[in-house]
């Protein structure tokens, strides 16, 4: 068989290692949505007092690259402190897969995106770390990083689909540079809202769509 | 790893029959001449002589007759000349084209290209199962219309467009017709004695004929600009060297086909369908029941991706295609599971297992067994499965 993946990658992906769900986890995170393509969820079991990571679970609704991902990083992650697994990166788990094609980037991303998020989930349920402190424009917008443009699989600051966004008394307002009926506005609104509403000092998300 | 490869991927390359390969060698190894006026050494007589045996058997497919019949290198280039030849040839009178939205990228791509010219192009809407709607198509027709091409077989779906009445709406307007029949050329009968069409694209590569061959019906007094330059070959509407063996090989391909084999494919494919339906729960078949071409089957399998299927059933030995977004070098979904209502997750999961001469009764059996074992599996896997019960 011909492929542009490595046999590392299709090894795990032919036996996808820490699938599954965790019951009650100590964190958890979902992302990419369906309408971009690829979904992954993540949970870990987070022991507390040194906050090593004691079991990590994953789901894919992706490519190969992204299950593969999903696996190595589950098991590179596993018995990690949480400041340690923060700093797994794409290419630490790409390097350890044997290399992953270019066009595939951002479907591994993913993955690498949804441990850090479990871990920022864990973080903020328990009130330490980065999550303490307060959500400014900067907050905003490396929360909106995580927000996928279902047009070019990007994220919605990087392809600028962002227009504007303002800060105020724990009202957030997002300009989107979408039609209001665009075929994408559902998914897209639904996103930002999941990844800034959780924060401790947010009342209200409101976003507009202003495109032409 | 199997050793034998299952392949259901005629739609895009089909495997030369040997009849059509043993037809093409003589005009590769023994007369290598050019298609010479009648007048000119003998062996360029007889090369001119299988072209024309080559054109007459491929046009009397379309019931239609010599003349109207130019070779070129597939179905690009034909759809690109009778989009670009209608429209340069008619720019004073018109400049609006209309199409469908599900239209495969030679005539996409093309009216694309019009369109940055300065042409006027209209998108056909189509419905669920992929059917352009004859009123709206009469109601987009305008004073200054010069084409409609809307396709015959959809590549992806196989909905086979009624174009009988799509070209008498045409007619009727005084519009040039033209159909992309690639998927269909041998699998569905045109008669272009019967319908009113003007342009017809068709190709080898489907249906076990060789590669880089392919050509246009022209109806007599159609208005189209040449576009390739060069010699007069093929009636002065398509210039360069012809390619004999090619033409030879289609013609044998042509040849080859009959009704009955036809009927075979469509019962394989009926079962395969059926087999992967009945097996496999959460699936939506994309495109019609009936009004199919026979060799087309695609199906949306709910909350699994479409590269992942493909790179499973390709470890099992299995060649088939997907509308996923992930398995195109452009990473964009498919435009005519969107075009039909989909949204990206139902073109993320589609499938397409397009079958031909060679798939028999085991394969399909074996595949549908294949397919459910990896689904199965990947639903396993999947975040989007448990959701749904929730």
């Amino acid at each position: 068989m011909e492929t542009p993946y490595s046999e590392k990658v299709i090894e795990y992906f032919q036996n996808p290692k820490n699938v599954g769900e965790i019951e009650d986890p100590d964190g958890y995170a979902k992302e990419g949505s369906p309408a971009c393509g690829d979904m992954v969820s993540l949970f870990i079991k987070v022991e507390d007092e040194n906050h090593e990571i004691t079991d990590i679970k994953f789901k894919s609704y992706g490519c190969a690259s992204n299950i593969a991902t999903g696996s190595i990083i589950t098991e590179m992650a596993k018995g990690m402190t949480i400041e340690e697994a923060k700093e797994i990166s794409w290419e630490d788990a790409a390097d350890e897969l044997g290399g992953l094609p270019d066009l595939k980037t951002h479907c591994s991303v993913l993955a690498v995106d949804a441990l850090r998020e479990a871990i920022r989930n864990y973080e903020e349920r328990q009130g330490i770390g980065e999550e303490k402190r307060e959500t400014t424009l900067d907050v905003v917008r490396k929360r909106l990083r995580h927000v996928m443009n279902p047009m070019t699989g990007l994220d919605v600051i990087k392809t600028d689909l962002i227009s504007d966004i303002e800060v105020e008394d724990g009202i957030i307002t997002v300009e989107v540079d979408l039609e209001e009926d665009h075929q994408f506005a559902s998914a897209v609104n639904e996103d930002i809202k999941e990844k800034l509403e959780p924060r401790w000092d947010v009342e209200e998300v409101v976003i507009k769509f202003v495109g032409d | 790893m199997k050793d034998e490869i299952i392949y259901m991927d005629n739609a895009a390359s089909s495997r030369l029959d040997d009849e059509v390969f043993e037809a093409m060698k003589p005009y590769m190894l023994d007369n290598y001449a050019v298609a010479t006026s009648d007048f000119a050494y003998s062996m360029g007589v007889e090369a001119k002589e299988a072209l024309d045996d080559a054109r007459e058997m491929i046009v009397n497919e379309l019931n239609g007759t010599p003349e109207e019949f130019i070779f070129t290198s597939g179905a690009t280039e034909s759809s690109n000349l009778a989009l670009k030849g209608v429209a340069e040839e008619l720019s004073e009178e018109g400049n609006h084209i209309i199409i469908s939205e599900i239209e495969d990228f030679p005539v996409l791509n093309t009216a694309k290209a019009l369109e940055k010219e300065g042409f006027d192009v209209t998108y056909l809407e189509v419905d669920e199962e992929g059917f352009v709607d004859l009123n709206e198509l009469e109601e987009s027709i305008e004073e200054d219309t010069i084409l409609v091409s809307i396709q015959h077989g959809n590549q992806e779906i196989g909905t086979v467009q009624d174009i009988a009445k799509i070209a008498e709406v045409c007619d009727d307007h005084d519009v040039i017709y033209h159909t992309d029949a690639t998927h269909t050329f041998g699998r569905v009968p045109i008669d272009v004695s019967e319908v009113p069409v003007d342009l017809v694209t068709v190709a080898a590569h489907p249906i076990h004929g060789p590669r880089g061959i392919g050509g246009l019906y022209i109806r007599e007094g159609t208005s189209i600009k040449k576009q390739m330059n060069g010699g007069f070959q093929e009636n002065n509407l398509r210039a360069g060297v012809e390619n004999i063996p090619g033409a030879v090989g289609f013609a044998k391909a042509v040849e080859l086909i009959d009704e009955e084999e036809n009927k075979r494919i469509e019962n394989l494919r009926n079962e395969l369908m059926e087999g992967l339906m009945e097996e496999i729960p959460e699936t939506i078949l994309n495109g019609p029941k009936e009004k199919r071409t026979p060799q087309n089957a695609n199906i949306t399998f709910h909350y699994v991706e479409g590269e992942s299927i493909t790179l499973h059933l390709d470890m099992r030995g299995i060649a088939v295609s997907t509308g996923s977004a992930c398995f195109s070098k452009s990473l964009e979904a498919s435009h005519v599971i969107m075009g039909i209502g989909g949204d990206h997750e139902r073109a993320h999961g589609s499938v397409r297992f397009t079958l031909g001469r060679f798939n028999d009764q085991e394969e399909i059996d074996e595949v549908v067994k294949a397919t459910s074992e990896v689904i199965e599996e990947l639903r396993e896997i999947s975040p989007l499965s448990k959701e749904e019960e929730e």
